[in-house]
């Protein structure tokens, strides 16, 4: 079996607000094999973010605690750590790219010395040589290493966004994790960004953990894929196994959702309804008020998770034993 | 009346100029295009295109710098303000961002009666709230929403509400400047399709102005492409994704990402980015990015020629 760079295990997340218990996340696990991305797909408030921060021990506290789970990093827990130790691994062993490079920089610092910063910090550095290393990592981004002297509103977004990205790998972090990394982008320019990355992750030999909405990246850049939906991960497998064998109806209700330049439909099939309330969630399955396929056990009863096969799973009533959605698969 | 196989919209030169402490931007320069009745053009592009300041130069919600607008043969350019404000009732727009084009401290209700009652068209306070819940119903707003406000609503149904207003005066034309672009997939897959029915109903024409090309794709009947406020290339939205003739199209369609694990097309990665829109220099914009400029594209600005019938490019390369 491969080491795995990071494991997520029944992770419950809570904000706890005036208005109520924002259940963020509900019992979600993942994990990442070295060297593999692993998409984490879900429209607005599904708890992508919260999972990213919760692994850096990010999440702002209060309203959010961690109310139960296991963050295991190269197998040790995060979550028995102290304070002191987890700003050793933050930057170092796990960094995070975030989604807006115009409010991640500081914008009165020079970038030279932003990237310099997390180097003196985590590999003991001087000044100088810690600036000499910032320029090397601007290169390597495609800055040229003179611009190291100049302030982020010097750059434009794609610029800052590699910026962002030479901080991030400056230590070599044996986990990326990046969180729609392209969302403000032009399409262009993403192209840019998004090969550069992958040329480094392969470089580097690094993790990866993409938060993205977006199908298109997801297929272009990761290994694996996991959907998620209020908090929990309701299908799982490789790209094949998503992608071409997609059973999780609201898998599939974002698939019909998108517009697809390669294969185009007549209408576009949205998925009715709203994502439910996040203080309020359905007792059974959360998709279960959008579903088309909706039974009565879905209301009262969360559905279990079963495989299709030794990659793919979701969690979902139709594929139990009374409901097999094809006769002909096996799930287990 | 105006003959009704004419364009519904004709747009001749249009240009917009700001005056900027580093010299003149060149936000729209010198673009022409026309859209027929019950048609949809696409308008994309990248940041600082110029694709919404020419949304809004046709509205004349920034003043157009030159150049002739004709709205069903009206020149537009020329009215005085009482007869804009009534030409406004034909031509509407809805904008991008949900949460800040309505007022947070008007309800649902009042913010659609609005335009009603600004413009005159029901001064009955009874018949127009009529209307408004009229409208609700056609644009998917439930009646209970009536008094409810912006913060109490999401993305999906604040967007309703600003369709809800640009439809209210029962217009011809909508410009609509990236409306789904803050949505989530699954609720933009909803307004898409509200949309679409809405222009059947109501006989609509829309220019649709977005970054995003799988949904004008879906969406238009044709596309214009836009960089660096030139128009560069326009054709049928078919014909434009089977056939891009224009090295930024081509770069551009390729650059999307495609949600399928076995896409083939091959990716044309382009070189540094957008350079500035403040006095450009002769030649063509797009020549210091594009893989076959010649000197000629570095001295002389290509114009837009009809390469193939109902196809537009402007670029030296294909003439």
């Amino acid at each position: 079996m491969a080491e795995k760079t990071i494991e997520i295990k029944d992770l419950v997340v809570e904000y706890r607000t005036r208005s109520g218990v924002v259940q963020a996340l509900n019992g979600l696990s993942l994990s990442i094999e070295k060297g593999k991305t692993l998409g984490l797909v879900g429209e607005t408030g599904a708890g992508k973010t919260t999972a990213g921060l919760a692994v850096l021990g990010l999440i702002p506290s209060p309203p959010g605690v961690i109310v139960s789970g296991e963050i295991l990093l190269n197998g040790k827990d995060l979550r028995a750590l102290t304070d002191k130790e987890m700003d050793q691994i933050r930057g170092d062993a796990v960094a995070m790219i975030f989604q807006d490079p115009m409010t991640s920089l500081n914008p009165v610092m020079t970038v030279g010395d932003q990237i310099a910063e997390a180097i003196k910090i985590h590999e003991g550095l001087n000044h100088g040589d810690a600036l000499k290393k910032a320029e090397e990592m601007l290169e390597m981004v495609g800055i040229p290493r003179e611009r190291a002297k100049e302030y982020p509103h010097q750059f434009s977004g794609g610029m800052k966004q590699r910026v962002v990205i030479a901080i991030a790998l400056s230590c070599t972090p044996g986990l990326l994790i990046a969180d729609e990394p392209t969302t403000a982008l032009d399409v262009t320019i993403q192209a840019q960004v998004l090969e550069m990355m992958k040329g480094l992750k392969e470089k580097y030999e690094m993790s990866m953990l993409m938060i993205t909405h977006d199908l298109g990246i997801v297929a272009e850049i990761c290994d694996e894929v996991s959907v998620v939906y209020a908090g929990r991960v309701v299908e799982h497998g490789t790209l094949a196994d998503v992608f071409d064998n997609t059973r999780h109806p609201y898998t599939e209700g974002l698939f019909n959702s998108l517009p697809n330049i390669e294969n185009q439909a007549e209408k576009l099939k949205p998925i009715r309804g709203l994502m439910p309330d996040p203080t309020d969630l359905p007792l059974g399955c959360p998709f279960y008020p959008r579903c088309d396929h909706a039974m009565e056990i879905c209301r009262t009863k969360k559905p279990p998770k079963v495989y299709r096969n030794e990659t793919h799973f979701v969690e979902c009533h139709l594929y139990n034993e009374q409901n097999i959605g094809d006769k002909e698969e096996k799930w287990r | 009346m105006s003959n009704s196989s004419s364009p519904l919209l004709e747009v001749k030169n249009l240009k917009k100029y700001f005056k900027t402490p580093k010299g003149m931007l060149h936000a729209v320069d010198d673009v022409s295009f026309t859209i027929d009745r019950g048609r949809t053009l696409g308008v994309v592009g990248e940041s600082g295109c110029g694709k919404s300041t020419t949304g809004r130069a046709i509205l004349r919600i920034v003043e157009p710098t030159e150049g002739e607008i004709l709205f069903d043969g009206e020149d537009i350019r020329s009215l005085g303000k009482d007869q804009m404000r009534r030409m406004r009732t034909r031509m509407q727009i809805i904008f991008q961002d949900p949460f800040s084009s309505l007022n947070p401290r008007k309800t649902v209700s009042e913010t659609i009666a609005e335009p009603l009652k600004l413009n005159g068209i029901i001064t009955d306070k009874g018949k127009r709230m009529e209307r408004v819940a009229e409208i609700m119903e056609i644009v998917g707003l439930a009646e209970r929403l009536y008094n409810a406000y912006p913060h109490e609503l999401d993305g999906g149904r604040r967007q309703r509400i600003g369709i809800a207003r640009a439809l209210a005066l029962n217009p011809q034309f909508i410009v609509c400047d990236e409306p789904v672009s803050a949505l989530d997939v699954s609720i933009q897959a909803q307004i898409l399709n509200l949309m679409d029915e809405l222009q059947e109903k109501m006989g609509l024409t829309y220019m649709f102005i977005t970054h995003d090309l799988s949904v004008v794709h879906y969406f238009a009947d044709d596309i214009a492409v836009m960089y660096l406020g030139r128009l560069i290339e326009k054709a049928p939205a078919k014909e434009l994704f089977r056939n891009p003739v224009h090295p930024y199209t081509q770069a551009l369609l390729s650059a999307i990402p495609v949600p399928s694990i076995h896409n083939q097309r091959k990716r044309i990665l382009l070189k540094g980015e957008i350079t500035s829109p403040v006095d450009p220099k002769p030649g063509c914009r797009f020549a210091s990015r594009c893989p076959y400029a010649s000197s000629r594209c570095h001295s002389e600005e290509p114009q837009l020629k009809e390469i193939a019938p109902g196809h537009f490019n402007a670029c030296f390369l294909n003439e």
